[in-house]
Parts: structure tokens; C-alpha cells; sequence
């Protein structure tokens, strides 16, 4: 069974649909004893730094997935969820996050340009990713695949080493990152068509060791 | 690079389409849900629904498709027409809508932009314009006036200000509809267009007036439009969305081109 963390960061019932087509079990729960016996979990979210650090805090669900990524189970983040496995994000004034891995949630700055044109923010839409590692998670995904993104905050990780795949807008960012049991995406495999539910079925099937 | 986005429109009435959608081998498709699984599998960056239902019953039938949708389509779709209050956007997000659109209702009630937000996001929100060219005036300076109950009434309020307006509320993208252009099929309000989009920093849908493909062209180029809404060029099966997709591509307008 799959855990989807409910933390009230939005809608999280887009990723069990997708599970659902997929035909893999899943429950979308805050209640960590029964994430516990989820074999992995899904860690999603939609919405803002400050709001999603206050819920996990007072849910105590901060303290559980920090040891449930200690106990080397997988975990794969998407989107906000991915934002505050950092140590902190520059929105809502500068927000301490999960620290799970090193590195800041930065702010797109505005009157960004990618061939003489303004970028809008968020970065709202279809953009590609661009693999630099072989990766479970990731395997079978040709280069031309695209991936839907909504957001105004982008990951970037201390160590460089740990981002698998690169997207572009104005500028190279760290759109997806691993580290040993933990994936993390910034865009919505649940809403990126066919090469979106491949992720979320190799993240199914995946150990948790991103040596295999 | 992001991708401009190609989206097709659907009608839905008492949860059928208003206008039967062609497909392969001619056969007419009624139901939203066969004909947004059909647009998915064609290469739909993105869905729109549009629900002209008046009656209370028949939104609740609406609610049914938008949920049997997000069962069937894994990429992000809104849903517009008579979302009102909080609760109706809440009930079509519940039900798997990434976004909802407000219209005629922001326009009497500018706060449902703010509280929709807040609740849901700026990226849920969809502002749609239905504008009309007018003499440029003291209260519409742009020359771009916003109307409202399906283009029946003028409102006196400025095109252009109104976007901006909508993005300082909280609008996380404008889906414009030139009145003008819709139904002509002679190409996209391109001097509008490039107006909005140039002077928001939020996305920007071009609606109204899609012909052929080099329309879309044209309005995701000189008319800087983030993404294209279309209807009739592909109901009809007069093109496909891979066929347009191509076009593009051959004049250097990204999209998406593997799904």
C-alpha cells in the first residue's frame, strides 16, 4: 500500500486517482500509524511553505517523516512537498522547512528572459526535464517527455550531486533530486499524461536504493 | 523552454456536449468524458469545459463528469460557467478540476478571485474575459471593453484594466475571449492579445476566432499568448491536435510533442 501524506497542503486526491488508474493501492491519510504500514509514501502538496510547515508541525507529521526517510523507506515528493524537504524556503518571509536534505527553495526573480522574452511566474505549464543520472524512478523516459509545472519556488539543492534531472526557465534548476530512499520532483507526475504515471509506477516498484 | 499550450473547449450541457464531437471513422461523440479521454490521447496540453447549465440538477450531473474526467485524464483541466461562490469552486476542485474559471460572476463580485486564492491557490484561478472592441473612452482607454452574460451585457469597465485588476486580486491565469473574433474563424484578436499578455505577469489564454493552424501561430507569436483555446478546427476534425502541434513546430512554436 501506498501512503499519500495529508498534511491540508490542497488537493491530494489528484495523485490517488492516478494510482487508482495505475491499480495500485493507496491511502490518503495524516494519521502516521497507518502511514506506517504503507510501504512507501507519497509526499505531495499544493500551496504555501509557511502554511504546509505550520500543519506538519502541529500534526507532529514533521518529526515522523524525517524518521521515516532515516529509516531508509520511500519517499517521493512532488511539488510543495518536495519545496520543504529543504532546510528552508524564501517564501512567506523566509521559512524553516524539514531540512532532510541541504539546500534552499529560492524565488523565481522577476523580469527573468529566455530569448529576449519576459517569463511569466509561476512557471505555469509543459516543460521538459532533463536526465543527468540513470535513476530507478526515472528509467524508460525518453528525453522529448514533458512534464506539467506549477510553481514560483524552485529547489536549489546545496549538492549539485543530488539533482537527477534539470529543467530550464531563464536559468538550469533542480527539478528532480534523489538521495538514496528519497525522490523529489517540483513538477506533478499525476498531471503530466503517460510519462507522468510511468514515474509514479517506478516509484511503485522501486526498493528504495537508488543503486540498484 | 515551456511549451505553448494547446487547449480544446468543451461545451457541456446537462453533461452532454452541446455540439456532438467527430472523431475517427466519423463517429459523433456526445459525452465529455470519451471526447476529453479522445483530446488526451491526441496530444491536449490542458482541458477546458465550459458548462452552460442552468439548473441546480444539472450541475450536480456536471459535477459527475468533471470527477469521471479526472478518473480518465491525467493532465491538468478547469472547468468554467456558473461558479459563483467558494463552495461551487470547492466542489468542482474536490471533484478533480485543476482550475476553475470565473466570468460574468468576478465582474459582480471582484472579492471571489481574492477568496479563491486564498483557498485554493492563484494557479486554480482562471479569470475569463469576454471583451469587445469599442471607441477608445475616458472609461475604457484601451478600447477594449469587458461584457458580460455571454456578451449581452457592455460594462463599462476597461479590458485592460480589468486584467491587471484580476492579477492584483489574485488570478493565477486570464482566459481572453475576444467577442469580435469568436465564431469567425478568420484568426485570433491579435492586437487584444498582445495588449493583455504584454501588460500582466500571469499567464494568458488566446481565445475566439481559431481557423487554422497558422492562427494559432500567429497568436502565440505577434500575439505573445501563452496558450491557444480551440473549438470548431478540431470538433470537426477539420484538424488534429498532433496536426497542429506539427504546423507549429514548423514555425518554430514549441509545444509538447511526445505524450
Amino acid at each position: 500500500m501506498i501512503g499519500i501524506v495529508d498534511y491540508r497542503a490542497g488537493n491530494l486526491t489528484s495523485v490517488a486517482r492516478a494510482l487508482h488508474f495505475l491499480g495500485i493501492p493507496c491511502e490518503v491519510t495524516s494519521d502516521p500509524a497507518r502511514l506506517d504500514r504503507a510501504e512507501r509514501i507519497i509526499f505531495p502538496g499544493v500551496g504555501a511553505a509557511g502554511e504546509a510547515m505550520a500543519n506538519l508541525g502541529a500534526s507532529g507529521l514533521d518529526e515522523w517523516i524525517r524518521r521515516w526517510v532515516q529509516e531508509g523507506r520511500p519517499v517521493l515528493g512532488i511539488c510543495l512537498g518536495t519545496q520543504v524537504i529543504f532546510e528552508k524556503s524564501e517564501e512567506d518571509g523566509g521559512t524553516p522547512c524539514l531540512g532532510i536534505l541541504p539546500g534552499i527553495v529560492r524565488r523565481f526573480p522577476a523580469g527573468l528572459k529566455e530569448d529576449g522574452e519576459i517569463l511569466k511566474i509561476p512557471h505555469m505549464g509543459w516543460n521538459s526535464v532533463a536526465f543527468r543520472k540513470n535513476h530507478p524512478v526515472f528509467a524508460g523516459i525518453p528525453p522529448e517527455a514533458e512534464f506539467y509545472f506549477v510553481h514560483s519556488f524552485y529547489p536549489d539543492p546545496a549538492d549539485r550531486e543530488l539533482v537527477v534531472g534539470e529543467t530550464r526557465y531563464g536559468f538550469p534548476f533542480g527539478a528532480a533530486v534523489a538521495c538514496r530512499n528519497l525522490v523529489a520532483v517540483q513538477f506533478h507526475p499525476e498531471k503530466s499524461g503517460r510519462p507522468g504515471l510511468e514515474i509514479l509506477a517506478n516509484f511503485c516498484r522501486w526498493r528504495g536504493n537508488d543503486a540498484e | 523552454m515551456l511549451s505553448k499550450r494547446i487547449i480544446p473547449c468543451l461545451d457541456v450541457r446537462d453533461g452532454k456536449l452541446t455540439k456532438g464531437i467527430k472523431f475517427q471513422g466519423n463517429v459523433d461523440i456526445g459525452d465529455p468524458v470519451e471526447a476529453a479521454r479522445e483530446y488526451y490521447e491526441q496530444g491536449a496540453d490542458e482541458i477546458v469545459f465550459y458548462d452552460i447549465t442552468a439548473s441546480s440538477d444539472g450541475r450536480n450531473i456536471m459535477i459527475d463528469v468533471v470527477r469521471r474526467v479526472a478518473e480518465t485524464i491525467f493532465i491538468p483541466f478547469s472547468v468554467g460557467g456558473g461558479i459563483r461562490t467558494l463552495e461551487d469552486m470547492r466542489e468542482v476542485i474536490l471533484a478533480g478540476a485543476e482550475k476553475v474559471s470565473v466570468n460574468s460572476a468576478a465582474v459582480e463580485n471582484p472579492s471571489i478571485i481574492t477568496e479563491g486564492a486564498r483557498a485554493f491557490g492563484s494557479q486554480c484561478i482562471v479569470l475569463g474575459m469576454d471583451v469587445k472592441r469599442v471607441e477608445p473612452s475616458v472609461t475604457t482607454p484601451s478600447g477594449y471593453e469587458i461584457v458580460i452574460h455571454g456578451g449581452r451585457r457592455y460594462t463599462g469597465i476597461d479590458a485592460l484594466w480589468w486584467a491587471r485588476e484580476a492579477e492584483r486580486l489574485g488570478a493565477g491565469e486570464i482566459c481572453l475571449n475576444s467577442i469580435d473574433a469568436d465564431g469567425t474563424q478568420d484568426g485570433y484578436e491579435l492586437t487584444l492579445t498582445e495588449l493583455i499578455s504584454t501588460h500582466v505577469g500571469i499567464p494568458v489564454i488566446a481565445s475566439g476566432g481559431a481557423g487554422t493552424p497558422q492562427h494559432l501561430a500567429d497568436v502565440l507569436t505577434a500575439g505573445k499568448a501563452d496558450a491557444a483555446l480551440i473549438a470548431s478546427m478540431v470538433h470537426y476534425r477539420t484538424y488534429t491536435i498532433d496536426g497542429i502541434k506539427a504546423f507549429l513546430s514548423g514555425r518554430g512554436v514549441k509545444t509538447r510533442r511526445y505524450w
